[in-house]
Parts: structure tokens; C-alpha cells; sequence
């Protein structure tokens, strides 16, 4: 063991390793024994920085200041399916037959329906508050497609799709959005911010990329306990900024969290482009920083996003490493139904990406396939515009959630302090009925 | 005098510091071309160029990070956060370090031209994340101002006093007055001062002291209140940090009676540090209990946001019991 400790020839990582074998074969293998003895290698290794050290062994050394430029690292993107619906020349299919096509391929229009019909409820005033995600639905669908269900997701905002693919139910998505007595979250949150335990699909908050590095918590934590399951964390790039994308990074790489990032890079952040938003190679150069096996691909193609998924999953799983994929699109509607996009960008830009409409590259898939008809077409979205309608007219009639919610789910238990709180609120409205009638009826 | 609401009078602020000193910028998230998601500071790019009106990249401990550095170089930042409620990722900065920066250097440095701007408050139907009105937990923290204004004039001769304070300020904007409250507004400059509180409203009967857009509310607690013949001294504590206890104590021994009315939870609120000092300082001029009318100290919610709020009817009410004490 002292000659191991002391060898100059062995890296760090090396010595490492051979300590952890040699305790795997000759000792109980408890964690905290085997990290004393890494920690040996650390103080027998009589540097300051050990990891660093073993980078700058690797570097070729030159006599002349090399800068290297900040767009070094070439990014290629990843294309399997061309807006016509035809495959491209080479290019490797990800594990899919007629009946996961399906499934995603109504997902997709479930989704397209789903938000036509909601900004149009906003603007109704029929709900207070809606966010859409047209022309980048492949991404969320793609996404929880490639995943099974028992992974966790972790979203932003933008990612129902996901949802709908784990079969979150049309009268749940109208619950919560209606903040009525049946929402899961109960009537708490602004519209679109759902969450499902049931469907291993956390519940949305509103600061952006808080879920980055608690994705690397949650990952850690399956591996921990042997679970054949990763967590998928969905971001903007613009959320990507945020000091909590960079923290969930890095622990995720330092602690080999099987995580897959999976960064939506929309081109916006509300009005702000992504060229004023970052200089650097997208959010893909970031992964290359800190060490994380990195994939771009073509958002608006499905089966490029659902074959990064799959692979991601595998690797993350069988290597307990986090992967990086940035999905590219474009944010073809407003930002929600509170922003007017005409403020910031052109018609002709949104024309452009119009051309992309990752549903529509997939219908022409499918029906190159034959495994989709024109028929088919007009009857799924007939069907489900008229189910959201009538989900809608339900929603709506389902009374607001009782005031005791207004203290519950605080702590686990109601304290005194909002016991009281609540009994004082509830002698408030017997007093003004007429000024609180979603509750005061209800109040015994 | 022009017409203007709450947004037209900070936008109409901001122009006139940055028109009057080079070195004010304006920046934040969408701040830039687009003029903020409210449109604060619209027009000000175009007018002052994007090197000194700007968008930034989307975080705010980069943003008032940024503005430190910036301050302490010698430059005015005026920063925006975007919702009160996302200024938390950027709480170090304020806290530890805008907070801390002259006094830690013996005012070798400081950050004194650092001001930062952010709508908070409830009202919207912004459940938990657009809702929240975070004033105290700054105002526990020596070494900033934080100030709130309640209308258009107050607003915009509060901020430019802010900006020109050699203090790092928050200034706290109403956001569900943002549009709503519209009123007459001098077009030339002028300041109102910080740490004074206004006398909105003389009284005899009971003082009532709220803050921001709980002003509005207040104002109809009181119209309540005076239809049962009872006196309210309405006073605007306008800012929170340093407060102005002898206005208000001046009033209370005057009055014998206080309410304070605050949108943020009770416990811990600004309200209750209000009520302890004026407590010791008028033990004996004290007719009732001090009351505090407060959001429940529960997250900001939805759908029962109207049962959660400190409304009209809950200040009259303790106005009421106050008096029949
Ligand atoms: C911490 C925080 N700061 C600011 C906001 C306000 N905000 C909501 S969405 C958004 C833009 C996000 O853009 P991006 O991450 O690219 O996602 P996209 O909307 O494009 O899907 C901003 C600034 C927020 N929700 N949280
Ligand atoms: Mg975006």
C-alpha cells in the first residue's frame, strides 16, 4: 500500500482506482473505508490541485502563448428526418416501430389542439394565464418518449408534451389550469405549472433553473439506491444562464449523476435573442467545460430527439455520468399569452421557422411509412378539438379548492399559529359573504 | 403637471437621471430594445444607446453583481429585477455584498450608486411567484435603503432621490398599480426624501400606516371606517429602511391607537418591527393593542387569493376593533 501511495508514475485517478480494487477484493467494500484511503492518496499526493495537475500533464506544451478561441470545439448536429418525411442518407433510426410512432405522433397533435385551444381560452378570459409551445412540441414529446416511465422529469415550463406522453389526463391539465378543487397542486399555482407523482413528473416552479441542480440531486440519489431509473431536467437557454444551470452541472459531473440535461434552445428567452443572451457555442460548449458527454441535435426532428434520448438514457444508466443534449428550435409563438412577440423579432423570421414545423415532418414520416392516412389526420384532430372544448365547459363549473387549503401542505401538519389563522379567516367571511363567494357557501 | 400612471412616472425618472448623468444605466432582463416586460424602461434604450440601456443574460446574481462592480468603479447602475420574487438568486450580492461593501472597507470602497428596481406585490393572479412583496427580508439587513412608493408622483420623486442617495437602495414598484394608478405628475424633476414618511390623511381617532400598493387598500379601510364616524390618520411609511419613527410615533401619540397594514405574511413582516418600536415608544399614549393586518403566513396563493390578502375589509375591521377596544 506505501509503495502505491508513494509511486510517482501512478496518476492520482490511477492510484485511486487500484486502492478501491484492492479493498473491493480484500475488505468489506464500505463506502466510508474506501474513501479514508482515497483520502490518503490525496495527502500522499503532494500536490496542491491533484486533478488539475493530471489536465495539465495531458496538455502539449508550447513555448509561445497559444490562445485557444472561446468557438474551438466544433459542434455537429445531429439530423435523421427531413422536412419532407424522408430519412437522411445514413443516418441510424432510433429504436421505433408503427406503434411508439403513433403514440407520439397523437401526443403531438393532442399538444398542438391543447395549446390552440387554451391561448384562445386566455384570450376568452376564461383562464388567466397560458403558455404554448408551438413549433417545439418534438422536443418535451421526443424527449419522455425516449425515456421509460419510471425516470424522473424535471421541467421547466414549456414541456407538456412530456406530460401527455406519460398520460396525464385532458381533465387534469384543465384542473389545474382552472385552478379548481380537483388540481393536483390545488388551485395554488398559475396555469400550466402541473406536476404528477404519480407520472414521476415534478411539479413546476416558476424560478428558472432551480430544478438543474436538484435533477443532479435526484439522479444521485437513484443511483444511491440501485433504481434502474435517470431523471430528465428540461431548461431554456436562457435559463441556462442562470448560476443554478452551472452549479447543477458541475455536481452532476463531479458526483456521476445519471442525469440527461436536456436544454431547449428556442432562440429566445421572452424577448431576448440568444446572441444577447450567450457568445459561446450555444449551450453544448458548456457541456464539453465541464466534462459532460455533449450532444446538439435538431429539435424540430423527432427521431433525432428521440434517438439522443434513448442513447442518453443508456449511457447515463450504464456509466452513472450526466449527458448534455441541446435540442435546437425556435419559440414559433409568443412567449405566453402576457407577451406580444411583434415588439422584438419579424413576421419574416417566424415565416422561416414556420417551414420547420416539427409536426408536420413527422406526419410526412408516417405517411411515407403508411402507417398514417389523411383520414386518419382529419378525424384525430376533429376528435380532440372537440374533447378539449367539452373538458374546458367541465373545468370550469368544478368549484375553487376549499379555504382550508389555504394552510394546509405549508408543513406537514397545520401548526397553531395557522390553525388560528384560518379560524379567524373563516369568522371573516361568515361577516362578508358576498366579498369571498367562492368559499363563504362552504364554510360550516 | 401631466397625466401619467405608475410606469409612464418611473420611465419618466429614469430618463431624466440618465439624461443628467452619463455614467446611469439602465439594464436588466428584456430591459433593452423591448423596455422591460412592463415596458419601464421603454424608449431608453433608443435614446441613450445600448451601451447604457441593455439587455442582460438571464441572472440576477450576474446582474447585481454586475451593478456592484459598476458602482464601486464609480458608474450609476440602475439594475431591474425582473419580479420581486426572482430577486432571490441574486440575495448574496445584495446582502453580503452591496450591503456590506462600505463598511467592510472602512469606506475605502462603497456601492453607494447602486440602485435596483423591482415590481413585487399581489393582486394579479400571480400565485406564488409573481405575488410576493419581499421587503423585510431586506430591511433586516443594515446598510441598504428600501423604499416603496404608492402612485405616480411618489414614484418617480422617490426613485430619482434613490438613484442620487449615495446608499444602495431597493426600490420596491407596485406592480398591480403599474397601470392603474394614474395621476398628476410634474414633468420637470424633483426628489421626494427618503426615510420621511408622509401624513397622506390627518385624523384624531386611530393612525393607520400602510406602505405601497397596500396604501390603495388602506384608503378604502378607512373610507369604511369614517362612515361610522370614525377619524383615521392615514400615513404612507413610504420608506421601510431606515423608517421614520417619529412621524409615526408623533402620530400614535396623537392618535392612542395604530393599525399597520402590510400585503406581505405576518410573522416577521416589516409591520411587526413597526409595532415593537412604536410599542416602547408610546407605551404610554396607547389606548389599544398596535394591530397588524397582514397576509397569512402561508405561500402566496391562487385561487384563494382573495380569502389570503390583507384587504379593505380586514384593516376596517381591525380598525373597528381597535377603536371599540
Ligand atoms: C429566476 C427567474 N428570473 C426571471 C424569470 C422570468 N422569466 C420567466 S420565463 C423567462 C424566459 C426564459 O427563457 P428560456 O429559458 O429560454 O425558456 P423559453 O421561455 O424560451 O422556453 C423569464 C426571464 C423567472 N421565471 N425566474
Ligand atoms: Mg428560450
Amino acid at each position: 500500500m506505501r509503495a502505491l501511495l508513494q509511486s510517482t508514475h501512478l496518476t492520482y485517478g490511477q492510484k485511486t482506482q487500484t486502492i478501491i480494487k484492492m479493498l473491493g477484493e480484500f475488505s468489506d467494500p464500505i463506502l466510508d473505508t474506501r474513501w479514508l484511503f482515497v483520502s490518503l492518496v490525496r495527502k500522499a499526493d503532494n500536490k496542491e490541485n491533484v486533478m488539475n495537475s493530471e489536465v495539465y500533464k495531458e496538455s502539449p506544451v508550447v513555448h509561445q502563448p497559444a490562445f485557444i478561441d472561446g468557438h474551438s470545439v466544433e459542434i455537429p448536429i445531429l439530423k435523421i428526418l427531413q422536412q419532407d418525411g424522408s430519412v437522411y442518407d445514413g443516418a441510424d433510426l432510433p429504436n421505433i416501430d408503427q406503434a411508439l410512432a403513433t403514440k407520439i405522433y397523437k401526443t403531438l397533435a393532442f399538444h398542438r389542439v391543447l395549446d390552440e385551444r387554451m391561448v384562445g381560452a386566455q384570450r376568452q378570459g376564461r383562464i388567466s394565464f397560458y403558455m404554448a409551445a408551438l413549433g417545439e412540441e418534438a422536443a418535451s414529446v421526443g424527449g419522455a418518449a425516449g425515456l421509460e416511465d419510471q425516470d424522473m422529469i424535471m421541467a421547466q415550463y414549456r414541456e407538456q408534451g412530456a406530460l401527455m406522453y406519460r398520460g396525464f389526463a385532458l381533465e387534469d391539465f384543465m384542473n389545474q389550469m382552472f385552478s379548481n378543487e380537483k388540481d393536483l397542486g390545488k388551485g395554488r399555482q398559475m396555469p400550466i405549472h402541473y406536476g404528477s407523482n404519480e407520472l414521476n413528473y415534478m411539479t413546476i416552479s416558476s424560478p428558472l433553473g432551480t430544478q438543474i441542480p436538484q435533477a443532479a440531486g435526484y439522479a444521485y440519489g437513484q443511483k444511491l439506491q440501485g433504481k434502474d431509473a435517470v431523471t430528465l431536467c428540461y431548461f431554456g437557454e436562457g435559463a441556462a444562464s442562470e448560476g443554478d444551470f452551472h452549479a447543477g452541472l458541475n455536481m452532476a459531473a463531479v458526483h456521476r449523476a445519471p442525469v440527461i440535461f436536456f436544454c431547449r434552445n428556442n432562440g429566445y428567452a421572452i424577448s431576448t435573442p440568444s446572441d444577447e443572451q450567450f457568445v459561446g457555442n450555444g449551450i453544448a460548449s458548456r457541456g464539453v467545460g465541464y466534462g459532460i458527454k455533449t450532444l446538439r441535435i435538431d429539435g424540430n426532428d423527432i427521431l433525432a430527439v428521440l434517438k439522443a434520448t434513448q442513447l442518453a438514457r443508456e449511457y447515463a444508466l450504464k456509466e452513472n455520468k450526466p449527458v448534455i443534449i441541446e435540442a435546437m428550435s425556435y419559440r414559433l409563438g409568443a412567449h405566453s399569452t402576457s407577451d406580444d412577440p411583434s415588439g422584438y423579432r419579424t413576421r419574416e423570421e417566424e415565416a422561416k421557422w414556420q417551414a420547420h414545423d416539427p409536426i408536420l415532418r413527422m406526419k410526412n414520416w408516417m405517411l411515407a411509412n403508411k402507417w398514417w392516412d389523411e383520414e386518419q389526420e382529419v378525424s384525430l384532430f376533429e376528435s380532440l378539438r372537440e374533447e378539449v372544448l367539452a373538458a374546458v365547459k367541465v373545468a370550469e363549473k368544478i368549484d375553487k379548492p376549499p379555504v382550508e387549503d389555504l394552510v394546509t401542505d405549508v408543513y406537514d401538519q397545520v401548526p397553531k399559529h395557522l390553525q388560528s389563522q384560518l379560524d379567524e379567516l373563516k369568522q371573516h367571511i361568515k361577516k362578508y359573504p358576498e366579498s369571498y363567494p367562492f368559499t363563504a357557501g362552504r364554510i360550516k | 403637471m401631466a397625466q401619467m400612471n405608475l410606469l409612464h412616472a418611473i420611465n419618466n425618472a429614469l430618463d431624466i437621471a440618465m439624461a443628467e448623468n452619463d455614467s446611469a444605466l439602465c439594464f436588466g432582463e428584456d430591459v433593452g430594445h423591448f423596455g422591460g416586460v412592463f415596458r419601464a424602461t421603454s424608449g431608453l434604450q433608443e435614446k441613450y444607446g445600448k451601451a447604457r440601456c441593455f439587455n442582460t443574460p438571464l441572472v440576477e446574481q450576474g446582474i447585481i453583481g454586475f451593478a456592484n462592480g459598476l458602482a464601486a468603479q464609480g458608474s450609476t447602475p440602475i439594475a431591474e429585477i425582473q419580479f420581486a420574487d426572482y430577486i432571490f438568486p441574486a440575495f448574496d450580492q445584495i446582502v453580503n455584498e452591496a450591503a456590506k461593501f462600505r463598511y467592510r472597507s472602512g469606506n475605502e470602497f462603497n456601492v453607494g450608486n447602486l440602485t435596483i428596481r423591482s415590481p413585487y406585490g399581489g393582486g394579479i393572479a400571480g400565485g406564488l411567484y409573481h405575488s410576493q412583496s419581499p421587503e423585510a427580508y431586506f430591511a433586516h439587513t443594515p446598510g441598504l435603503k428600501v423604499v416603496v412608493p404608492r402612485n405616480p408622483y411618489q414614484a418617480k420623486g422617490l426613485l430619482l432621490a434613490a438613484i442620487r442617495d449615495d446608499n444602495p437602495v431597493v426600490f420596491f414598484e407596485p406592480k398591480r398599480l403599474y397601470r392603474a394608478s394614474i395621476g398628476e405628475v410634474p414633468e420637470e424633476d424633483y426628489q421626494l426624501p427618503l426615510g420621511k414618511a408622509e401624513v397622506v390623511k390627518q385624523g384624531t381617532d386611530i393612525t393607520v400606516l400602510a406602505w405601497g400598493a397596500q396604501m390603495e387598500i388602506v384608503e378604502k379601510a378607512i373610507e369604511m371606517a369614517a362612515n361610522e364616524g370614525i377619524s383615521c390618520e392615514l400615513i404612507d411609511l413610504r420608506t421601510i429602511l431606515p423608517w421614520d419613527v417619529e412621524t409615526i410615533a408623533a402620530s400614535v401619540m396623537k392618535t392612542g391607537r395604530l393599525v399597520i397594514s402590510q400585503e406581505a405574511p405576518l410573522t416577521a413582516g416589516f409591520a411587526s418591527e413597526i409595532a415593537a418600536t412604536i410599542q416602547s415608544e408610546c407605551f404610554l399614549h396607547l389606548e389599544s393593542p398596535i394591530a397588524r393586518v397582514c397576509g397569512m403566513d402561508t405561500p402566496y396563493p391562487l385561487a384563494l387569493e382573495k380569502e389570503y390578502v390583507a384587504d379593505h375589509l380586514k384593516t376596517y375591521e381591525a380598525i373597528k376593533q381597535s377603536v371599540n377596544y
